[in-house]
């Protein structure tokens, strides 16, 4: 664990914490972008979120569900073979 | 699969070619399967949601007007199909998260306030995941109140567009940007806790 002094910085702080996840997708004005570099150059908590965020982002994006899907039974898939024909014959002129 | 094998799987159907058929089952039935899942929580629905689902995409495959879409659209079936199901059984309401409860702990006040957070580089990066951490994700993601499961999972894990989003929620893209946040920074939280605690 680390700490870190944050002398008179809470309220930028908590502004750019608010905003991490548009800044991560690339989702913010260029000028938004600018305002949240410029802070976290100076502030090494910052940093330190915002890096934890993006693995966790990163993690989100690898997860897969543990629970997988039995495999499918003949007559399921039947059932939609015949649901993809009955669609295909239906619009035919 | 990429999402342009999966845009050229819908475009074959679409033609009438069959044997794109077998490949699209797979991939989309996993994918629903996950969704629904997470969100019902019971492997029972989450495979008759699936094949619900499935039977509406192949019915309604001539409503797919762009198979650039196709994923989104196979979600709002599988959002729909889920919020349908899920009106039959038991209603579980949920609840929202507060930016604040996720803001760091301090210790200390005043000039001297600091900021305690764990030390991030105990979180895996480029590795594969671990089977503890896969564990601790799974469980931080199913943990996480039902109105944001669905945002993050659509969002982080399908890499759907915030747009994309909030159309199949209905929700303006505001709300899916705060709730995908809120989701991130609660899983987050729970990983770090998780950390600490190692």
């Amino acid at each position: 664990m680390k700490l870190y002094a944050m002398p008179d910085r809470d309220e930028n702080c908590e502004r750019i914490f608010a905003l991490l996840s548009e800044y991560l997708n690339q989702e913010l004005a260029l000028e938004r972008c600018q305002e949240i570099e410029a802070h976290i150059a100076n502030c090494p908590p910052c940093v330190e979120f915002a890096e934890s965020l993006r693995k966790t982002v990163e993690l989100c994006r690898r997860y897969r569900p543990s629970e997988l899907p039995e495999p499918m039974e003949k007559a399921a898939r039947q059932q939609l073979q015949d649901a993809y024909q009955r669609m295909l014959l239906a619009r035919v002129p | 699969m990429e999402r342009e094998t999966e845009i050229e799987l819908a475009r074959q159907l679409i033609t009438g070619r069959p044997e794109a058929f077998d490949r699209f089952v797979e991939h989309f039935r996993a994918k629903v399967f996950h969704y629904t899942w997470l969100m019902c929580g019971q492997r029972e629905d989450a495979e008759e949601v699936s094949q619900e689902t499935l039977m509406k995409v192949f019915e309604n495959f001539h409503d797919l007007r762009e198979p650039e879409r196709v994923r989104p659209w196979v979600f709002q079936i599988a959002r729909n199909a889920c919020l349908s199901k899920r009106r039959k059984s038991v209603f579980a309401p949920s609840h929202e998260l507060s930016l604040d409860q996720f803001l760091p702990a301090r210790n200390g006040n005043g000039v001297q306030a600091k900021l305690e957070i764990a030390d991030s580089a105990a979180l895996p990066d480029q590795q594969a995941l671990q089977s503890e951490m896969a564990h601790l994700l799974d469980k931080a993601i199913r943990e996480l109140p039902e109105i944001y499961r669905p945002v993050l999972l659509l969002r982080d894990m399908e890499e759907l567009s915030t747009a994309e989003t909030a159309h199949i929620l209905d929700l303006t893209e505001d709300v899916v940007k705060t709730r995908l946040h809120r989701a991130r920074l609660a899983v987050r939280q729970k990983l770090d806790e998780a950390l600490r605690h190692a």
